[in-house]
């Protein structure tokens, strides 16, 4: 009974893009879709293995490369994201916490956060060059200020009288940060990281396709000059489904810190 | 020197914004020995609270001052447990976790946490939750989770502002039945804030009314009922009189009435 359920929410989150795929594919191949505007899926696949595997040679010098590709732009996301959550826990904290510390800061912040990460990448290559740096600095920017804005906006919103109750039982300020307002003010941070990490992987693979020679956006936009749309679209699925894997992870995550939700919200987690 | 000294208290709410001010505590003058289980009864906006908070430390007094054990009191500190009307747990921790709270900051073992928290579920009746998460709860039993933190610590003094009010009237019975059961098998200072005669002559041994706004001492009773507490008996009925009557004359307050009463 419960297999037989589980098989029918399957084929039905299935059954959109199977047929659009098939269509695709059809249309393709009968001719109605050219192929210098838009490869089959069959065509994008053959240049996907070949990619990872290195098997048949077809996407000529990236073939077998997938791995290193898809690595360096995870370990740009990687460090990017990690020094933008720390910095903006630590700060969102201090900011939502100290009023003197929001007033010195919070203008300055609040000045920077429109600008969009990307209209940075003058300033990032002419500081940081053509390598890893750039990158990884547009990846912090893009993720800092998410992060950032939803710790302060956690921290600012915790009751006020569960302050009271962690000071009645002999909570100093660092037991009161550490005890009280760092777990009321998870859910969240952690929703804030969650928009982070969607937009790392956006700035990491803009960043690759301007300041970087390597990563996979570095291969995207190189395919596109080559006229190699197989492998641009081969790119865009690797870039999807890295996104989601991470943004899976920090779900995964998310579930594991925060128990106490579970049950407690309308998404039953 | 008695165990707490509440010396000629004003509390002034200045509202910066409006421009104006409420004197929500004027002149208060009392004393408290150890062990007694004070009641402090008044209707909404008597600043009953408002005094409970000031001996928390949550705020200070305009005038006047507090003093416990002949140290006065400036802010929050461990010495003093506290029960919120709302629970107030800390939703990311399990009961156990919750009641152990204290022990936590002290940096105790797992081993000592355990074993004390333990203490308290069993004495507050919630053998069996250990494990679970304050959403979990009903309100009746979350507000035994606050009450066994608040026993945890092992305070000299526990203030207690209406923790039974949100509760529905069956719980709350029987939630004053057990508090009354655990004060006498573990006799401590309590300062208990209510609006209901009724649950003040429950539980006290003294009763503090206030009048309103600004909100002044009204009388001090000391109540020599026996227990467990009949809310039937002539004498809890003759005690009830007396302070409903108290309360009605407040209505349009006589000040030479009002100074005579605060002699006590």
């Amino acid at each position: 009974m419960k297999l037989a359920k589980q098989t029918k929410s399957l084929l039905l989150k299935v059954v959109v893009p199977v047929t659009f795929i098939l269509l695709w594919e059809l249309l393709s191949r009968a001719n109605l879709i050219s192929s210098a505007l838009l490869p089959a899926p069959s065509s994008i696949i053959a240049a996907m293995i070949d990619w990872i595997f290195g098997t048949t040679g077809l996407v000529e010098s990236n073939s077998g490369q997938w791995l290193v590709d898809a690595g360096n732009s995870a370990l740009r996301v990687l460090i990017g994201y990690s020094i933008a959550t720390v910095t903006a826990i630590v700060m969102g904290i201090l900011i939502g916490w100290w009023k003197p510390i929001e007033q010195l800061v919070e203008p300055t912040i609040q000045m920077l956060r429109p600008i969009p990460p990307v209209a940075w990448i003058p300033l990032a290559i002419i500081w940081f060059g053509i390598a890893d740096k750039p990158a990884i600095f547009l990846v912090f920017l893009a993720a800092f200020f998410p992060i950032l804005v939803n710790t302060i906006h956690g921290v600012k919103s915790v009751d006020k009288n569960l302050v009271r109750a962690g000071g009645m039982m002999g909570a100093n300020q660092w037991h009161t940060l550490r005890y009280v307002i760092l777990p009321a003010a998870l859910p969240n941070i952690m929703a804030g990281m969650r928009i982070g990490i969607g937009a790392a992987w956006m700035l990491t693979v803009t960043a690759e396709m301007v300041a970087v020679n390597s990563g996979l956006g570095y291969v995207l936009w190189d395919s596109y000059y080559f006229l190699r749309y197989d492998l641009v679209i081969a790119s865009m699925i690797s870039i999807g489904l890295l996104g989601f894997l991470t943004d899976f992870a920090i779900k995964k995550a998310m579930h594991a810190l925060l128990p106490w939700q579970r049950g407690a919200s309308i998404e039953s987690i | 020197m008695a165990f707490l000294e509440i010396n000629q208290v004003d509390k002034i709410f200045k509202d910066a914004k409006r421009g104006t001010q409420v004197q929500a505590l004027q002149d208060i003058s009392v004393t408290i020995e150890e062990n007694e289980f004070v009641c402090l009864l008044g209707g909404s906006g008597c600043g009953k609270s408002t005094l409970l908070n000031l001996i928390a430390g949550f705020e200070k007094p305009t005038i006047g001052e507090i003093m416990m054990n002949g140290k006065k009191i400036e802010k929050m500190g461990a010495d003093r447990g506290m029960v919120f009307q709302q629970p107030t747990l800390m939703p990311w921790l399990t009961v156990q976790k919750n009641i152990a709270f204290h022990l936590k900051l002290k940096r105790a073992s797992r081993q000592k946490k355990k074993e004390e928290a333990q203490k308290y579920i069993d004495m507050v009746g919630l053998t069996g939750f250990e494990k679970h998460y304050p959403h979990e709860l009903s309100g009746g039993m979350s507000q035994r989770v606050g009450i066994a933190r608040a026993l945890l610590q092992n305070p000299s003094l526990i203030l207690m502002d209406e923790p039974f009010a949100a509760l529905d009237p069956f719980t709350k019975l029987e939630m004053q039945e057990e508090l009354a059961r655990i004060w006498q098998k573990n006799k401590r200072t309590i300062i208990f804030v209510t609006h209901s005669v009724e649950e003040a002559l429950m539980l006290g041994t003294k009763v503090i009314v206030l009048s309103k706004r600004p909100g002044r001492i009204n009388k001090i009773i000391n109540l020599e009922m026996d227990r467990p507490r009949d809310s039937t008996s002539p004498i809890f009925n003759r005690y009830k009189r007396e302070i409903l009557t108290l309360i009605e004359k407040n209505e349009e307050p006589l000040l030479e009435e009002d100074s005579m009463h605060q002699v006590i």
